[in-house]
């Protein structure tokens, strides 16, 4: 979330879409509901059911899975024909204003301009800005050309102008089945927070995977960006762009680089080209490109002390200038190997061995049964566990033979793991917050702690490269390990790792003062890239310092108001509660509305000061024009994503899923994402309308069950005892099908069985002029769990349907809006 | 018949309300037997492990946390005084107990070997050498330390890492330090699907 949780009561106008807060988050979901109690908000929902948050909206509206764009897009084009935009947000605080250069071609037929089919890649050098003088190169040009009046023909406004006017209601109505006038009731809506200029009103938009999971997934969240800078809704409190996230700490893991593509802090992973650390450090560190007159603090420029300090963390005193910081110790990438690549690499035999813990690949899927065959050509897999699941258990999968267990040769290990309540440590929330968690009780039985089990093994395998030599051994030796408990059985050295220590005396840029050598750091600001500071992550920098440990904080105090708790836990980054806050003062650094007042510039002192931690250079003064959104080189919030910043496009373009039942009205020669691929095992199958699959699938979660986990609880199996197919009540009368009875879902890879639940929550839907049926399905039985092992399933789980196809930005599977048929079991 | 404490005070309130089969006043008792639950617990704060709302909870153990007493998780309830959730819990947040406590819970470690139709049990010490012992010989058997260019990549394509949604960010830093100090770049979580 740029914001968080409790802003939601500042807002006045909710879009949420691509989620379901009031049955996935129901504890946060009262937010939204202050909201419109106490503010008399408006809640607009859009979804392919009739659900729960639905029931709570002022207007709601059903939309085919997967169409989002062609709706937010069709709400950009409203925005721009009815002039309900934030006009001096747009010119200075976006790049609408950036002239973009000759050559680059919009989307008409589908294709952007430098499309290479033979690749099915973009050659990018047209996506780039014009210089203000010169022919620029080929990167982000140091000075852009610019035009305030937003007339330039080559202006980001104008470009997006142009490209979203294809998106008219009838379009929007044609691809999401969403009835021409109610879109129309919904822009209005939307837009009504602009009305005549007006700034004061501020509008959210909340999502969660119902945007992610699609071949376009990155593209959807970036058009309802897009939205809300030209409405000038982001930085604000009640606005901004909130991405709900589905779990406790996915948020931490995507921050800490639980994921193949990033290092801790989203530092990019080296690349073979990087020679040396130097290299690295000039591709991965951005130089400022904006108007000659306007400032940008690019604050990427630190990546070199971010990175320095974490090289320092992982590899202690071997970390030294003259081995490049140990640079050289990290392995270098030049291809994805994304979630579902692994799975696909184990397929075809280069995967030979695997950890999962706490992480259930065969139910997850997508393509669950490609996973299963690929685990048996594994040499080994380690599970760390609490229950048993699906993964652990792949060799006896339902319809296993005794010859063919026989014959799966792959070495598997089952450990007991703790759960929650036997760890301490902390989560992020979606809010961005740390919170530390307590032991409570030990873990039962022999069970370990997930750190001590991994913290074991890796202390064998050093021993064992200690005994007896091997591949490149250096990084294993060299692994800083100074720890008290090298076992790791409380958390709190490496929470005070991450957070980063002084090597030396060094000065503290912000306050002057020394920080002596083995203090912890009070921030990121007093990083250094000569090795003598260590942070296991900057973005952490400033969460357990000398003041103890800020995640560990229980103040309840709230001054302003807003929700802002600055004293309850820590929220990254730097304490900020909302991201990009600079953006909540007009140009002149007063609040667009002085009744939420978040942030502020203090002529008298020459310091913006706030309610929140200001998320800007501190003593920046406005005449000085630097830019509200600092992470990017430019300082300004990106309608328009330059040169490499998306795979697919630098602005949204609408595609259809990778399994669609019809063919894209825009451009039906190129209906799908251009860019996106699908994988050749013989386990990757797709299906097609003419193959009979022609009812559009989502699947999703219930309020009484978590993913693959509650099925192990007796309380939430009393709940919701058995799996079911929702089913609209038409596609049901045509079957001659009745709720209750048993139906199998099929989908080009394999089948689905379980009970009818006939439903008017999803309606049938006129798509291109085609009468199209969707169905739901929730995703939390597999075949393991206290309903499965008592017989009360049919052992089948949802992800065997899905297809494997990810988004080409963020890499996640299209678990939503494929195609199935569906037939009485 | 051995009696519980528990048993014996419920059967006691069964009996009757006053000066019953006990011929004394049950109602203090009574009074006692409600409150019992939680009034001699050690309340710990922590964060429900499902969804993103990270709403504070209280667990309740029993026992003094004495070296010698062994807790008992007796109580899961929501915090009030966390600023987003102010003490409500969903369905799945009011029963952690019984995810705390579940006889489905995986007690000692286990293999399955080669071929075979069953687990078979394993004490740690060998669980974890076996399993240090295969690591290195998939490494050592694949490692890349130039590409195919002369370029120095120092990666490990053959070993994966899955991580789970609960991993704290403390976990997921020192499977950052050790899996990539091992050069392992199949390196994926929950975040990513």
């Amino acid at each position: 979330m740029t914001n968080g949780w409790i802003d939601i009561k500042n807002t006045d106008l909710m879009l949420i879409m691509g989620g379901n807060p009031a049955e996935n988050h129901p504890c946060g979901f009262k937010w939204p509901i202050e909201a419109k109690l106490q503010r008399n908000a408006k809640m607009i929902v859009v979804d392919p059911r009739f659900t729960r948050t639905a029931a709570n909206a002022d207007l709601f509206l059903q939309i085919r899975a997967g169409a989002d764009i062609a709706f937010l897009g069709g709400l950009i084009d409203y925005a721009i024909q009815n002039d309900r935009l934030a006009h001096d947000y747009l010119v200075n605080y976006t790049n609408a204003a950036f002239i973009v250069k000759d050559g680059f071609k919009l989307p008409e037929d589908g294709l952007y301009s430098g499309f290479d089919p033979s690749t099915h890649a973009y050659d990018k050098s047209t996506w780039n800005y014009e210089p203000s003088t010169g022919s620029g190169s080929a990167s982000l040009p140091p000075n852009v050309a610019y035009d305030v009046t937003l007339q330039h023909p080559r202006s980001v406004f104008q470009l997006l102008k142009q490209q979203y006017s294809r998106y008219t209601p009838e379009m929007v109505e044609r691809i999401t089945g969403i009835p021409r006038d109610q879109f129309l009731k919904a822009a209005d809506l939307f837009t009504s927070i602009r009305k005549d200029g007006d700034m004061k009103k501020v509008a959210t938009i909340i999502y969660a995977v119902g945007w992610t999971q699609h071949t376009f997934g990155t593209q959807i969240i970036r058009t309802a960006a897009m939205l809300q800078l030209l409405l000038g809704n982001v930085g604000r409190a009640g606005g901004g762009v909130n991405a709900l996230r589905g779990h406790s700490n996915i948020q931490g893991a995507t921050d800490m680089a639980g994921v193949f593509d990033i290092l801790p802090g989203y530092l990019k992973m080296p690349a073979p080209d990087d020679a040396d650390l130097a290299t690295y450090l000039k591709r991965t560190t951005p130089t400022s490109s904006k108007p000659a007159e306007w400032d940008s603090y690019n604050y990427w420029s630190n990546t070199p002390k971010f990175t320095v300090s974490f090289l320092k963390a992982l590899y202690g005193d071997a970390a030294k200038k003259e081995n490049d910081w140990a640079f050289h110790y990290l392995p270098k990438i030049d291809r994805k190997y994304s979630w579902v690549e692994i799975w696909d690499d184990m397929y075809n035999g280069q995967v030979k061995g695997m950890f999962a813990f706490g992480m259930n690949g065969v139910q997850i899927g997508p393509n669950s049964r490609k996973n299963i065959d690929a685990l048996k050509k594994a040499d080994w897999l380690v599970v760390g566990e609490i229950y048993p699941d699906e993964t652990s258990e792949f060799w006896r999968a339902p319809g296993t033979t005794p010859d063919e267990m026989k014959k799966i040769q792959t070495t598997v290990y089952r450990l007991p793991c703790a759960g929650f309540a036997e760890k301490d440590g902390t989560f992020v929330n979606s809010a961005r917050w740390l919170q530390w968690k307590n032991i409570a009780i030990a873990p039962p039985g022999d069970a370990k702690v997930d750190q001590e089990i991994l913290s074991l093994i890796f202390l064998k395998i050093r021993e064992l490269y200690q005994q007896d030599g091997g591949a490149f051994p250096d990084p294993i030796l060299n692994l800083s390990w100074n720890y008290t408990d090298p076992l790791h059985r409380s958390f709190v050295e490496l929470a005070k790792e991450i957070n980063g220590r002084a090597l030396a005396d060094v000065v503290d840029p912000a306050s002057g003062n020394t920080i002596k050598a083995g203090q912890q750091l009070p921030g990121f600001g007093a990083l250094k890239d000569d090795g003598t500071t260590l942070c296991g992550n900057w973005l952490y920098s400033g969460s357990w310092t000398e003041a103890g440990a800020m995640s560990q904080r229980r103040g309840t105090e709230d001054p302003s108001g807003l929700g802002v708790y600055p004293n309850w836990a820590w929220s990254w980054p730097a304490n900020r509660r909302v991201m990009y806050n600079r953006a909540s003062c007009d140009p002149t650094g007063k609040p667009w509305d002085p009744a939420r007042r978040q942030v502020w510039w203090n002529e008298s002192t020459g310091r913006w000061a706030g309610h929140d931690v200001p998320d800007f250079k501190v003593d920046s003064a406005p005449k000085d024009h630097m830019g509200p959104f600092i992470m990017n080189p430019e300082g300004i919030g990106r309608l328009f994503g330059p040169l490499a910043a998306f795979q697919d496009g630098p602005f949204p373009e609408y595609y259809e899923p990778i399994e669609s039942p019809i063919a894209n009205p825009l451009h039906p020669s190129q209906s799908t994402n251009p860019v996106v691929q699908k994988f050749k095992t013989p386990m990757d199958k797709y299906g097609t309308p003419a193959d009979g699959f022609t009812v559009v699938c989502t699947t999703y979660r219930l309020t009484e069950h978590y993913h693959y986990w509650t099925k192990n609880n007796p309380m939430n199996v009393e709940l919701v005892p058995e799996p079911f197919v929702e089913i609209p009540v038409e596609l049901a009368d045509e079957m001659g099908l009745r709720g209750g009875e048993r139906v199998k879902v099929s989908s080009a890879r394999a089948s689905y069985i379980a009970k009818a639940m006939v439903t008017r929550r999803i309606k049938p839907m006129q798509i291109d002029g085609k009468k199209t049926y969707q169905i739901g399905i929730p995703i939390h039985w597999g075949y393991r769990g206290i309903a499965e092992d008592a017989g009360r399933t049919a052992l089948t789980s949802v992800n065997l349907l899905s297809p494997t196809a990810i988004d080409p930005n963020a890499y996640t599977p299209e678990f939503k809006g494929f195609l199935v048929k569906i037939e009485k079991a | 018949m051995e009696m519980s404490r528990r048993a014996f005070i419920q059967s006691a309130v069964a009996g009757g309300t006053a000066l019953t089969a006990f011929g004394f006043e049950t109602a203090p008792i009574r009074a006692q037997a409600k409150t019992l639950k939680i009034s001699r617990t050690s309340e710990t704060r922590s964060t429900c492990p499902y969804c993103s709302v990270s709403c504070g909870v209280i667990i309740h153990t029993l026992g003094d946390r004495a070296k010698n007493a062994v807790p008992q998780v007796v109580h899961v309830e929501g915090d009030p005084d966390h600023p987003i959730n102010r003490g409500t819990l969903c369905p799945k947040g009011a029963s952690l107990q019984q995810d705390i406590l579940n006889d489905r819970r995986l007690l000692k470690p286990q293999v399955r070997r080669p071929g075979s139709d069953h687990w078979d049990d394993i004490d740690w010490e060998r669980a974890v050498d076996e399993i240090a012992r295969a690591v290195k010989k998939t490494r050592d058997a694949t490692f890349t330390a130039k590409d195919s260019r002369g370029r120095t990549v120092n990666r490990c394509e053959s070993i994966a890492w899955a991580g789970g949604c609960t991993d704290t960010n403390e976990l997921n830093y020192l499977v950052v330090k050790t899996m990539r100090s091992l050069g392992v770049v199949g390196l994926e979580n929950q975040a990513r699907v």
